[in-house]
């Protein structure tokens, strides 16, 4: 294990999700619960508890759970649709096109539990595509907390924002990042750490370790930019043109593959705008073997260490 | 309204589908004459709607499941006042929002953009709750083919609109018993429908499809069964309407020629 923070001060960030979405509940009653069958994965059972009835448990069918979205939000609810994101976006990716996307509802897909967070549940369970697959789609934002309160600030705006959005949650322990009370932009990154050498960009549960590897290149003379890029789709085009410019050079780091994801995401703008050297680390193509996420992170060259390493390789090329 | 003013309707409907259908090249007139007494009774009878109010938040719903029959419900729509009747003749034409499917995004009065079989009757289960959670008395109704009863979706939502005593629900399955390819019969035959509806809980009726005095009786709002949800096996004809169409398995989305549409107009004039 090469992560440094005490397990002690890591966060299950599913526990400000529903905290959020509690609270968002007590003051509007169109707030709805919909889940699979996951009251427990999800943490949804306090608010089963408290609203019995704006709790809808469809069972295990995931197909009839996004279109049962779909429908409440044409009746004025505001549905968070919340499951496993392998089974959410998988399954139901034609719902979620067809009913969601395409129809433009205020639904909220909720993929909890994403990424490797299964881990040695094998990829069956992993949630990998996501990215890919829901930034392919028109009209939905696709955004993936980092910490608690980047997860409390995402859920806030969701719930605000009239239209579908897609929810990137964990359940892997992260230690704090953003300052509390933090408020979400869409489609803004969040400079954690400036530096001049070269640019790292991260979301989700990959931006404390592209922290730490800021912090290890920069005992070894390299300054790191730390991009936080919470929001994949609409992509800031700006702060990815200003990191080419100003840096010169980009690694990208995603809980998913390499294909489709965050890196593809910020090589598209790189490529149109200001060509620079790019190194895009996630799992590479293939379906993982057996073990924890975090596991699984340092196993595919995500490690604080690995990562500066990457980082330093990417550095040579650089004209 | 009563039967025989809808009839005139309908066979309106079925004109201005055919001609449409003809121009454009294109569509998927089979199931569109065979839903089209489904949907006339609807709009003009069954349904608490209002053109110049598409989104009032107390508005019966009407999905329309089976979604390739997308030119029937734009007629019926610009019949109901919801779209220029004289945008039809844009039907399928670049840039029109008259598509081969429905699009809520661009046609008022459309609940749902379907296309993809299976998709309406979860959306129907989640607008029915939206309703019951409200303690409002709008309706909520599905169409969708039979074919498409194939689709594992529905009984997701089958089974899930049982749990939820949803008996502002009503689904109508027009069951015109010829998929694209060939008759449900020789491909996957998921009839009858009605033991396996009411096995799953559901309130069943049988109609003749075509029959309007039927149609109406049955979708009226002193037919719901308290608790239960409600489906009705309408039993209609691909074609319906025009005699070489009629329950012919090659008229999926065939499009007629010249002299067959001559002949089919004639056939629907003198029905009147």
């Amino acid at each position: 294990m090469t992560i440094s923070v005490p397990p002690a001060q890591l966060y299950d960030c599913r526990d400000a999700f529903v905290g959020t979405l509690e609270a968002l509940a007590q003051t509007n009653n169109d707030i709805i619960a919909v889940c699979n069958d996951s009251v427990g994965s999800s943490k949804l059972g306090g608010f089963r508890d408290r609203w019995p009835d704006r709790l809808v448990n469809v069972g295990i069918a995931e197909q009839n759970m996004v279109g049962v979205g779909a429908g409440l939000a044409n009746g004025g609810k505001i549905p968070f649709v919340c499951a496993a994101s392998c089974f959410l976006t998988g399954r139901a990716l034609e719902q979620i096109k067809a009913d969601v996307a395409y129809t433009n509802t205020n639904v909220k897909l909720c993929g909890i539990s994403s990424g490797m967070a299964y881990g040695e549940l094998g990829p069956t369970h992993h949630s990998i595509e996501d990215f890919a697959w829901i930034r392919a789609l028109p009209n939905v934002p696709v955004i993936a907390p980092a910490d608690r309160a980047e997860t409390i600030a995402a859920v806030k705006w969701s719930a605000q924002y009239e239209g579908p959005v897609f929810l990137r949650l964990s359940r892997v322990g992260v230690p704090d990042l953003l300052s509390e009370g933090h408020v979400f932009e869409l489609g803004k990154a969040n400079m954690l750490r400036d530096g001049t050498d070269l640019t790292i960009v991260a979301n989700g549960v990959l931006t404390h370790r592209a922290m730490a590897a800021a912090q290890v290149l920069a005992e070894r003379g390299i300054s790191a930019r730390v991009l936080n890029m919470a929001t994949v789709r609409p992509i800031d085009r700006d702060a990815v043109l200003a990191a080419a410019n100003e840096t010169g050079a980009i690694l990208t780091c995603e809980e998913h593959t390499v294909y489709g994801g965050l890196g593809s995401a910020v090589a598209e703008v790189v490529v149109e705008t200001r060509p620079v050297p790019m190194k895009l680390l996630g799992v590479p193509g293939i379906f993982a073997p057996t073990g924890s996420a975090n596991f699984l992170l340092d196993e595919f060259g995500m490690s604080p260490e690995g990562i500066a390493g990457s980082a330093a390789e990417l550095m040579k090329k650089k004209a | 309204m009563t039967p025989s003013e809808l009839r005139v309707i309908a066979n309106h409907i079925r004109r201005r589908d055919l001609q449409a259908v003809f121009e454009a090249g294109a569509g998927h007139i089979g199931g569109e004459m065979s839903v089209t007494d489904i949907l006339t009774a609807l709009y003009f009878r069954v349904l608490n709607i209002d053109p110049a109010h598409p989104d009032a938040p107390d508005r019966d719903r009407l999905v329309l499941s089976k979604g390739h029959t997308a030119c029937a419900l734009y007629v019926t729509l610009a019949e109901k006042g919801f779209i220029p009747k004289d945008e039809i003749s844009t039907f399928l034409k670049p840039h029109s929002r008259l598509n081969g499917h429905p699009n809520r995004t661009k046609v008022p009065g459309v609940e749902a953009n379907t296309g993809p079989l299976g998709h309406g009757l979860p959306i129907g289960v989640g607008m029915a709750m939206a309703a019951k959670l409200d303690k409002a008395d709008w309706r909520t109704f599905v169409v969708t083919g039979d074919g498409e009863m194939q689709e594992g979706s529905n009984w997701e939502a089958i089974m899930a609109a049982a749990q939820f005593n949803l008996d502002n629900l009503t689904l109508i399955i027009d069951h015109n018993r010829l998929q694209q390819g060939a008759r449900l019969a020789d491909t996957n035959d998921v009839a009858p429908f009605a033991p396996k509806l009411e096995a799953f809980g559901w309130a069943v009726e049988e109609i003749d499809g075509h029959d309007m005095a039927a149609i109406s009786a049955v979708l009226d709002r002193g037919a719901i069964t308290p608790g239960k949800p409600k489906c009705i096996v309408a039993h209609t004809f691909k074609g319906k309407g025009i005699s070489f169409m009629t329950d012919d398995v090659a008229w999926h989305h065939k499009v007629p020629s010249a002299d067959q549409y001559k002949q089919a107009m004639r056939e629907l004039e003198e029905a009147l």
